[in-house]
This record gives structure tokens, C-alpha cells and sequence, in this order.
């Protein structure tokens, strides 16, 4: 047992974590929200480094980790809000050629529940992979109908409704729809737990400079509490995020299920309780669209929602833990 | 990362479980909670076959007459007990888990010779001295005064929150031997016997009916100098040194009992009918179930990365004080969830109907030991904001 980063895991982390920082400043980020935002080169940048293919097969170009790295790297990716189809090329890479070199950009929707069919990143992407419970089907994006949000709740996620979806060709049967499914949520949830973390720092560092009653904000206990809060619960996010990771690499261990779903409980909460958080310590500063409080905040409501809601997950951990 | 056992982890999974089944299957029947005599001895002769197993200490150098184990191993034998439904530290506890290890990195010869051998046979059962009446999250504050006559030290005070005085043969106790220093300066740490005259011991009750806690007062009590631990006015520090002790074994005890509590929990949901269904079949209940689950997961591995941080040396600032904040925001979450499924079954502190209720509503009144012992949920809350956060300072 040893669920602490080895060296190679935390030089990875920080690779990553230094690329995000030098090429996506959040100026960039919030560029990816524009019409036309999205940049293939700088998603092809990302790509080169293995991003998406982390955890794939050397055989089929990619890094040939193993499936908690991957996760690691997703943590590192939402914690700078790095935007774009970060979860589907992720799922895709060795599946749909191009992928994994960033020439080819999918997005992906779960039509298992129901709702509007949105999908994320749907403009700018080439094919779109379509998640039920027989399986999973490819479609090029230009044979689908939808009509862009003008509004996404998201400024950095672009949204579009779709309005036709013609038959897909079917790439995977139910266990690939399984898998693809556990392993996008828990992707998404490692952002989540990286999302958490971002908008702690943006706060800690806000709390620190910002002066009133002649001093730092941050010194006032009514402000450090909501602080340390989310720094643990962070800390507890990461700890049920490492750990599914672990158990999708070693499933003796446990459920891969109770733990995928605790995973996105504890992360779901960490990312929009602190990113509540701060807003509010920012006050009426964080309130305005120029702070990237919000931005957190609302990708962090759109990544819980991936895959699966809160209250699914809850139900899935309830039933795993009574019928042991 | 693993989370799977090594091959040596494995095998020594396998030799404690093995070891386990038989030692459990002789001891006795535990006794009354306040038969404090009956629980020492029962303690002591649980302790007494650990140490001649080869598992008392486990986590103390080998040097020191302890196992050596790694904080894995550590991890591993708490989990195997509590499978094996083992008697715990019980009694034990502060010997073990503090008064040991601190007479390990900072006692003389002489203590280390007369004390640790006892601690680890069961023969001897310490307590703590630390908090008083007006010491509390302030505990440099604290007043009780020893000053030196002679080959004496003469202490004068009162301590509260004594878990175990009762049944114990030493305390461990920080009192003030410079009254013209205050707060962290001018503290000792001394051993003092507990049947020296002057030492008067009266129970505490807590909210949950038990005797474990006890007031001491002190009155012109001569504790030997050879007893002093540490430099004079060193204490501070001394009482310190065991938090670098700590591999992230500190809660699984807790832990795990909380795990077993849960478990009873649902069982409990699925079985108790109300308006013509059974509680488990309220979504309400079962997804906030699934929130605690969660949470319970989460924490088993927290619990895991600090003991895999542990084993690399130490723990990181704050992964203490997180894992406890977190941990009892749990624990006061899964106790309102048994008041609700109990209802009006959480009348009785007894158990009702061959049903663990009585238990379930004692788990909701020990949250509260969890979010205000060792240091209380807002004072964690004020190290991990300034040692970890870098907020200032208040003052």
C-alpha cells in the first residue's frame, strides 16, 4: 500500500501544472469561450505532451502509464481550469485515430439520463461519441443538428443543444459504455478535486493582500475557518479521487463503482463549496465577471453533473455499502 | 501508487490474523465499563499476551523493546484486530501512545530502564496531566506549580479532563516551574506516581455517563527532580516531540469503530418499518447513507496517505489537524442520521429490543469527544489557516 505520489508522479504533476501555467494563463482560458476561441495548436501543445494519452498502451502511442496517472494529470488540468474536451480525448485516445495527437478534437454526451441533449465543446470538435447503456457510438459532428447556447453557464465551456442525432456507427458494446462511463466520471472528478484546490489558492492569496479595519482580511478568524474548510475538504476529495483511481489499476482492492461514485460526493462538494467560498471572500469583487471566482464556481457545477448526478452517486455508494 | 498489500505486507497480514484467532478466542469476557479495576487487569493480560507475541510497542523502536513495525504494518495489525474483534489499548492508551514515546526521545537512562519495560507488559497504566480548568485550547497557559525544595519538586494545582486516573500508576504532567515566563517558557514535564500523598482524584461523568475522565487536585505533592523529563522549563517542547512520532495511525481505532457503528446504522434502516415501509426505503435517508459512505471511504483513505507519508518519514503540516476536522464533521453527520432513523428509539441509552439503539445514540454524543478533544475542530482550523494557509496571525 502506498497512496502518496511517487517522485515520477509528482515531477508529472508539476510538468503539467507548469505547462497550464505558462500556456494557460487564465486570459487564455477564458479566450476558449469566444466564438472561434477554441486553439488547435495550443490543444495540439497539450496533447504532445501526453496529456491524453497518459494512460494508454505504448503500442497504441500512448504514455502507457497506468489509469491513476491519468487522474493525477486531470487534477492538475482543472485545478488551472484548463478548458476544452480534456475528459472525451482522454476516453478516445487509442480508440479514434488522431486523438491523441490533438488533430482530431472529440466531445461526448451520456444520453443516459434525461434532460436536454447538450454537449460540451460541441462547436469546435470533429466527432462526437455517444455514450448509452448497449454501448458507444462515433458520429462526425458535422452529420448532428444542435444550436449553440448563446449563454453557457460556463463562459469557458462552450454548450450546444442537439436538435437531430442521426445513428451512430458503434464502436463498443455495454462494457466499453461501462468502463467509459466510471472512468469519465472519475476524470471528471479529479478536475473537480483540482477545480477545489485552484479556487483555495485564489482565495488564500486574495485574503492575504486585501486590507480592511487596517489589516489583511485573512487575519480575521471568520475568514480563516471558511479557509481552512476548504482546504480540508480538498484534501478528503483528493484521498477518494487517488484512491478510485488506484482501485480502476487494482481492482481486488475494492469496488470500482462505490468507489467512482464516493469519489464525485466528496470532489463535487470540495469544487462548489470552495469555490463558493471564494466568492464570498472576495466580496463584492467576486460578484464581477473580471474576478475568476465564477469561473470555478461554474465549471464546477458543469463537471458535477458529468456522468451521473450527485444523488445517483449517492444511491450508488448506499446500495454497494448494504449489500456487502 | 498501490493500495494493495506488498508480499511482505501480506505475509505479515496472514501471521497476525493467524496469531489473532487463537489469542482472542482465550481471553475472557470484557468487563463492566465502570469495573475500573476489572478493566486493568483485563487490559493488562491482552497487553501482557501482545508482549509476549512480539506485538507490544509495534510501532515503538526495537531498540526501546518495541516491534519496529512500518507504519503500514502498523496500519494493518489495527485493522486485523478490530476484524478479530481484539480487545483495544484500552487503559493502555496514554502509556503507549504518549508517556512511552516521549521517555523514549527525551528521557534519561535511568527513566527509560524503569518505565517503557511496564508500559509495554500492561504492568504499568499512566494517565495525563496536561489540560486545566482555566488551560483549555490555551493549554501554555496552564498554572499548576512546581517549585524546587531540595531534591523535590512541590507541585500545586488542579488538572481536568485525566482520562484513566483512576486505574493509573503515573501521570504525565506539564506544570509551571517559572511563574515569571509565560506561556510556552517556563513549563516542565515531569513523571509523578500517583499514590504520592496529595493527589486527590475525583471522577468527571461525561455526556455519555462515563467515568473514563477525572479531576486531579494537587496539594503540596513532592515529586522527586529524578523525575523531570527533559531540561527544567523544557517542557513545552518535550510534550511536543510525540506529535513527530505520529505515522498516521493516530484515528484508525476510531475509525474503524465508526465503520462498524455504520454498518449497524443501515442495518438498522433496513429493518425498522415506519409508515408501512422500512427507513432504508427513504431516499432522504439512504442518499445521505451514501454521503457518509462516501465520506468513510474518503477518510479510510486519507487515513492510508498520511500512513504512506508517515512511512516516508513524517507527516505533512496540517494532514493531522485536516484529518480530524474532517473526521469529526463525519461522525456528528452519521450520528444525527441514527437519531433520525432511530426516532423515537433514541429515548434510551440501553439498548431497546436486542437492537444496538443504545449504541447508536452513545456514537452521536462521542462525536462530540472527536470535534473537541485534542485540540477542538476551531483551534485545527486556526493551524491549518496560518501553519499551512500562511494567513497571519490574529494578534
Amino acid at each position: 500500500m502506498d497512496l502518496q505520489p511517487t517522485d515520477d508522479q509528482a515531477s508529472l504533476v508539476e510538468m503539467i501544472t507548469g505547462f497550464a501555467a505558462h500556456r494557460f494563463a487564465i486570459d487564455t482560458v477564458r479566450s476558449f469561450g469566444e466564438p472561434e476561441g477554441f486553439d488547435r495548436s495550443l490543444w495540439a501543445e497539450l496533447a504532445a505532451l501526453g496529456t491524453f494519452g497518459i494512460a494508454v498502451p505504448e503500442d497504441r502511442g500512448g504514455v502507457g502509464l497506468n489509469f491513476i496517472d491519468a487522474v493525477l494529470v486531470h487534477e492538475a488540468l482543472g485545478a488551472a481550469l484548463v478548458p476544452g474536451p480534456l475528459v472525451a480525448a482522454t476516453l478516445a485516445s487509442g480508440v479514434i485515430d488522431g486523438v491523441i495527437e490533438g488533430s482530431v478534437v472529440p466531445c461526448i454526451i451520456d444520453v443516459g439520463a434525461d434532460g436536454p441533449l447538450a454537449v460540451e465543446n460541441f462547436r469546435s470538435s470533429d466527432v462526437l461519441l455517444i455514450v448509452d447503456d448497449a454501448g458507444v457510438g462515433l458520429l462526425n459532428c458535422e452529420d448532428a443538428l444542435g444550436t449553440d447556447v448563446a449563454h453557457p453557464t460556463d463562459p469557458t465551456t462552450p454548450v450546444t443543444i442537439l436538435t437531430n442525432l442521426p445513428k451512430a456507427d458503434k464502436i463498443g458494446g455495454p462494457e466499453l459504455a461501462k468502463s467509459w462511463r466510471q472512468r469519465g466520471s472519475l476524470l471528471s472528478s479529479a478536475q473537480l478535486s483540482g477545480n477545489s484546490s485552484g479556487s483555495t489558492t485564489l482565495a488564500v492569496e486574495y485574503a492575504k493582500g486585501r486590507e480592511q479595519f487596517g489589516r489583511p482580511i485573512g487575519s480575521f478568524q471568520g475568514l480563516k475557518h471558511l479557509l481552512a474548510d476548504s482546504w480540508i475538504r480538498t484534501e478528503v476529495a483528493r484521498s477518494s479521487v487517488w484512491a478510485a483511481g488506484v482501485t480502476v489499476d487494482e481492482p481486488e482492492v475494492g469496488s470500482i463503482d462505490r468507489a467512482v461514485a464516493g469519489a464525485r460526493l466528496t470532489s463535487a462538494r470540495a469544487a462548489t463549496e470552495n469555490a463558493k467560498t471564494c466568492v464570498q471572500v472576495h466580496g463584492g469583487m467576486g460578484f464581477t465577471w473580471e474576478v475568476d471566482a465564477h469561473l470555478f464556481l461554474k465549471r464546477a457545477w458543469i463537471l458535477e453533473t458529468q456522468f451521473g448526478s450527485i444523488d445517483d452517486a449517492a444511491e450508488v455508494v448506499a446500495d454497494l455499502y448494504a449489500t456487502r | 501508487m498501490h493500495l494493495r498489500d506488498s508480499e511482505s505486507d501480506s505475509s505479515f497480514r496472514s501471521e497476525v490474523r493467524a496469531w489473532l484467532r487463537g489469542a482472542v478466542a482465550s481471553m475472557p469476557p470484557p468487563p463492566l465499563p465502570d469495573d475500573w479495576p476489572g478493566r486493568r487487569s483485563y487490559d493488562a493480560q491482552w497487553q501482557r499476551m501482545l508482549f509476549e507475541a512480539g506485538y507490544a510497542g509495534i510501532n515503538w523502536p526495537a531498540e526501546h523493546g518495541g516491534r519496529g513495525a512500518t507504519p503500514t504494518e502498523h496500519l494493518i495489525f489495527l485493522e486485523e484486530s478490530a476484524a478479530a474483534k481484539a480487545p483495544d489499548v484500552g487503559v493502555g492508551f496514554v502509556g503507549q501512545m504518549h508517556a512511552g514515546p516521549t521517555i523514549i526521545a527525551e528521557g534519561s537512562d535511568a527513566q527509560k530502564s524503569h518505565h517503557l519495560r511496564g508500559i509495554l507488559t500492561g504492568e504499568h497504566v499512566w494517565c495525563q496531566g496536561f489540560s486545566e480548568p482555566g488551560s483549555g485550547s490555551d493549554l501554555a497557559s496552564l498554572r499548576t506549580r512546581a517549585f524546587r525544595d531540595g531534591d523535590d519538586y512541590v507541585v500545586n494545582g488542579q488538572k481536568i479532563w485525566t482520562s484513566h486516573a483512576v486505574a493509573a500508576d503515573y501521570c504525565e504532567m506539564l506544570v509551571r516551574t517559572d511563574p515569571s515566563e509565560l506561556k510556552h517558557k517556563g513549563i516542565s514535564w515531569l513523571i509523578m506516581p500517583m499514590d504520592l500523598p496529595g493527589i486527590d482524584v475525583r471522577p468527571l461523568v461525561t455526556v455519555h455517563g462515563s467515568s473514563e475522565f477525572a479531576e486531579l487536585f494537587l496539594d503540596e505533592v513532592r515529586v522527586p527532580v529524578a523525575n523531570l523529563v527533559g531540561a527544567e522549563n523544557d517542557g513545552w517542547r518535550v510534550a511536543n516531540v510525540t506529535l513527530s512520532f505520529e505515522r498516521g495511525t493516530g484515528f484508525v481505532g476510531e475509525l474503524l469503530d465508526t465503520t462498524n457503528v455504520f454498518q449497524e446504522l443501515i442495518e438498522m434502516a433496513k429493518s425498522t418499518m415506519r409508515n408501512g415501509s422500512t427507513v432504508w426505503n427513504d431516499d432522504s435517508i439512504r442518499r445521505e447513507v451514501g454521503i457518509i459512505g462516501a465520506d468513510l471511504d474518503a477518510l479510510w483513505a486519507f487515513t492510508k496517505r498520511n500512513v504512506s507519508q508517515g512511512a516516508r518519514g513524517g507527516l505533512v503540516m496540517g494532514s493531522g489537524s485536516g484529518f480530524k476536522v474532517a473526521f469529526a464533521t463525519t461522525q456528528h453527520r452519521l450520528g444525527d442520521l441514527a437519531l433520525r432513523v432511530l426516532d423515537r428509539a433514541s429515548l434510551s441509552l440501553d439498548d431497546l429490543g436486542g437492537q444496538p439503539t443504545g449504541e447508536l445514540v452513545h456514537s452521536k454524543l462521542h462525536a462530540f469527544a472527536i470535534s473537541l478533544g485534542g485540540g477542538t475542530t476551531q483551534i485545527q482550523q486556526n493551524i491549518i489557516a496560518e501553519r499551512v494557509l500562511g494567513l497571519p496571525r490574529e494578534r
